[in-house]
């Protein structure tokens, strides 16, 4: 075995290390805790490569290879048997290391881009601290064997994320997403725990692959196959489904989506890092690492396994649902957070419809696209002193051009521009394969979503980076005022960076060299990947399946394929024509000036900007349920309960009141008094003591005589 | 010869006084002499009724009556050097003031 594997849990221990070293590092040493963060991370970045070097060595020989390490974690119940003891491992298969090298490589990139971003924070050590936990943490729920190892670092993302989204935990905002977040994707961990459970309780092993013997190789499989639940669901169904409620939770599906554009609350870099390149996509990640047991369905049953059905299911109504809201929303990183879910629901679609490969194609270009755009619009956000209104900008692209160029690539990619953009050749792959599926209305939805993602993506730039600057225009004093307390806070911290910045204070600049060139790095990314998973040369495919690249040039003009092409070239260019007749065309002066759709329709425009009410609905049903459900607690606390305890400690009470007056009344008084009486007594009897030598013989000489007189009238007397 | 009940007499005289003395008197080396005085009462009854007694050749009185007088002796200076001690305490031999051993 290659010295990489065995060093393999080297990656995730790193960036651990110095998130310990950062908990310890004083806040004043910036630079110190900016130095242990990118230093580990660029360490597992390359440790991260060279484990891919080996997969793609060992890649192409017709199956997967998956090497693995597996060491007991401990043991529990009977030590004769081998199954009752937990074992943890780490696996370098293709699956790991493409997530493993995505992961570094973006985590690093944020890691310098937050330099730039976090340099007026007064918490900056506590910021990389937190990354690095979060990285670390990220890095093992890759490279886990075990379901178990996996879930453990999957509470850790979970956590961090928590950590990040309140980072700046004095805004109620903050720490009110901060919280959803957690508890939202708790109820998806919930159930994902039950998952564990019960494939546990099946198979008596949670390790992914043990030569054989492990959840998702052919001997567990059938077993679980083989049984069925009471509901005529197949155990592997059942147990697919719960473990994908987790992935529902973590990736933001439909109905638990709720909490990620509320996580945009957080500091920029991590909205990037955590909740639209890596941790969100964790959840699709955990779907294709159990892929297998998704996919096992018995032999004579339906043609699509059940649990692969409701992943397709729930992946297209998200990526339509989460794009149509974007459409309607003004806040650029909410528009982006619901880009993320929508493009989340086109992963499970395709992970749903065209396995593996497909999901993790678009995981992968999206990963660098939507990491480019969000720090492109924290470049923004940045330069426009914490603005995050789209309607308040404009004219951007005249003052920050080098961000303006990274972000349309970043746009044109997650529209899905044809030919040289990533995002056109993974979507295109996950139109393929719905297109091929049993049913055909996943597809037309998933051709609606491409659609309405170019839409708002060309509005959102529309607004953001063409047409006029709105920032002077009064609302946007009014809105400073409204945020006050944040701007004081980063910018008051600000010092005055040049002359210009000195004259105009609130005129957009164009960022730091340290922020733009990880910009660069990701649209430079966001362009080559295209190259590799293209129908003509449909490498990322093979790669990840085992298989040899077939392809080839011709592949492109199969007619099927070219008409796919074609058509989702159709549906960019009209998403994108539509936005730029809505928004690019007519210039928009005035902030105030209402939304083209608005204009239009403004019920359909005014449902969209609420979300659909979603979180209306919840807050009407699950959180009222939740309020009723508590006060009912607490009148059965207050009355019942309260009152029972309150019997008993009356109960005590009187019986220490009982105790006490026997005590006071009885036990006491005589105990007195019998000490008054020996002291009497002794005072009594101390007279005696005189303390005269000649009073005492004065003493025995009369009992002397007394005796004598006795004695001798004792004697007469007889 | 002298009848017995003179030598009696005296002897009870003797502890009378030596009584009174230790009863009556302040000072501590006078109550220590009237103690000596009704031990040597003592000791003359101890001669008298052996001289008077019914086998007057064995020396049985004389010899009690020697250890007697050392016993006495080695009390007459026990006492003295308390007497002592406690004057030096106390600074004083005054009976009436030595008196802390009251209850």
């Amino acid at each position: 075995m290659d010295w990489i594997v065995q060093w393999l849990w080297l990656i995730p221990v790193l960036p651990l290390v110095a998130a310990a070293l950062g908990a310890v590092v004083k806040q004043r040493q910036r630079r110190l805790a900016a130095f242990l963060a990118i230093s580990s991370m660029a360490l597992a970045l390359t440790l991260s490569c060279v484990a891919f070097v080996n997969a793609l060595q060992h890649s192409g020989q017709g199956s997967v290879v998956r090497q693995t390490v597996d060491f007991f974690w401990f043991q529990f119940g009977d030590t004769q048997m081998s199954d009752t003891a937990l074992r943890l491992g780490w696996v370098l298969d293709p699956l790991a290391a493409v997530m493993l090298v995505m992961v570094s490589l973006v985590g690093l990139l944020i890691f310098i881009y937050s330099l730039g971003y976090m340099a007026h924070d007064e918490n900056f050590a506590r910021f990389f601290c937190f990354l690095s936990l979060f990285a670390s943490a990220m890095l093992g729920l890759v490279i886990a064997n075990s379901l178990l190892l996996l879930f453990i670092c999957w509470e850790i993302v979970g956590l961090t994320s928590y950590l990040l989204i309140g980072f700046w935990y004095h805004k109620p905002s903050a720490a009110a997403a901060a919280k959803k977040a957690f508890i939202t994707t708790r109820l998806g961990d919930l159930a994902l725990l039950l998952g564990i459970v019960w494939l546990y309780s099946q198979t008596g092993t949670l390790l992914f692959y043990d030569g054989g013997h492990g959840c998702l190789e052919q001997s567990a499989l059938a077993k679980l196959v083989a049984q069925t639940t009471g509901l005529g669901m197949g155990v592997s169904t059942g147990i697919g489904l719960l473990i994908f409620c987790g992935a529902i939770g973590k990736s933001g599906q439909v109905p638990l989506h709720v909490w990620l554009p509320d996580a945009m609350e957080g500091p920029t870099p991590v909205s990037a890092l955590i909740h639209a390149a890596t941790m969100v996509a964790a959840g699709v990640f955990l779907v294709a690492r159990v892929y297998p047991l998704m996919a096992a369905h018995p032999v004579g049953g339906a043609a699509v396994p059940g649990a692969l059905q409701v992943v397709t299911w729930v992946g297209v109504i998200t990526a339509v649902f989460a794009a149509s809201i974007a459409v309607a929303q003004t806040d650029i990183k909410r528009i982006l957070a619901y880009s993320t879910v929508s493009q989340l629901g086109f992963m499970m679609l395709g992970l749903g419809t065209g396995g593996v490969a497909v999901g993790m194609f678009h995981l992968i270009t999206h990963a660098f696209f939507k990491a480019l755009l969000f720090l492109g619009a924290g470049s923004v956000i940045h330069g426009c002193r914490d603005e995050q209104d789209i309607r308040r900008m404009g004219g951007l692209r005249k003052l920050m051009p080098l961000t303006f160029a990274t972000y349309a690539v970043g746009m044109l990619a997650l529209s899905g521009f044809p030919l040289i953009f990533s995002g056109f050749w993974s979507k295109d792959e996950i139109l393929h394969a719905a297109h091929g599926w049993s049913t055909p209305a996943p597809f037309y939805l998933g051709c609606c979503g491409a659609l309405l993602t170019a839409f708002y993506m060309t509005r959102q730039v529309c607004y953001v980076f063409l047409g006029e600057s709105k920032a002077g225009v009064s609302p946007a004093a009014e809105a400073r005022a409204a945020h006050a307390p944040q701007i004081s806070l980063s910018v008051g911290a600000l010092p005055p960076d040049g002359g210009q910045a000195g004259c105009l204070p609130h005129s957009p600049h164009e960022s730091p060299p340290v922020m733009i060139i990880p910009l660069f790095v990701l649209a430079a990314f966001s362009m080559l990947l295209s190259f590799i998973g293209t129908p003509a040369w449909p490498w990322f495919q093979g790669f990840l399946s085992g298989g040899s690249t077939t392809g080839g040039l011709g592949k492109l003009l199969d007619p099927q394929v070219l008409g796919l092409m074609v058509l989702s070239s159709v549906v960019v260019f009209s998403g994108l024509g539509l936005g730029w007749w809505l928004y690019g065309r007519p210039s928009m002066r005035n902030a105030d000036q209402p939304d083209a759709l608005e204009r239009f329709q403004p019920d359909i425009f005014a449902l969209l900007k609420r979300k659909y009410y979603v979180d209306e609905i919840y807050e009407g049903s699950v959180i009222r349920f939740n309020t009723w459900g508590a006060r009912v607690c607490d009148w059965l606390d207050f009355w019942v309960w309260n009152g029972v305890v309150q019997l008993l400690s009356l109960l005590v009470v009187g019986c220490a009141w009982l105790n006490r007056s026997f005590d006071e009344y009885v036990v006491n008084p005589g105990f007195d008094e019998g000490c008054r009486r020996l002291t009497k007594g002794g005072a009594l009897m101390s007279r005696f003591q005189s303390g005269r030598v000649q009073t005492y013989l004065r003493i025995v000489g009369v009992a002397l005589t007394v005796l004598v007189l006795f004695l001798i009238w004792g004697c007469t007397a007889s | 010869m002298t009848p017995l009940h003179c030598y009696l007499l005296l002897s009870a005289l003797l502890f009378a006084i030596g009584l009174a003395g230790a009863l009556t008197r302040r000072n501590a080396i006078i109550v220590l002499i009237g103690i000596e005085l009704m031990l040597n009462a003592a000791n003359l009854n101890f001669i008298a009724f052996w001289r008077y007694g019914p086998n007057p050749q064995a020396l049985t009185g004389v010899m009690f009556v020697i250890f007697s007088i050392g016993v006495a002796a080695a009390e007459a200076a026990v006492g003295l050097a308390l007497i002592i001690s406690i004057y030096r305490h106390c600074r004083t031999t005054n009976l009436d003031e030595v008196d802390s051993m009251k209850g």
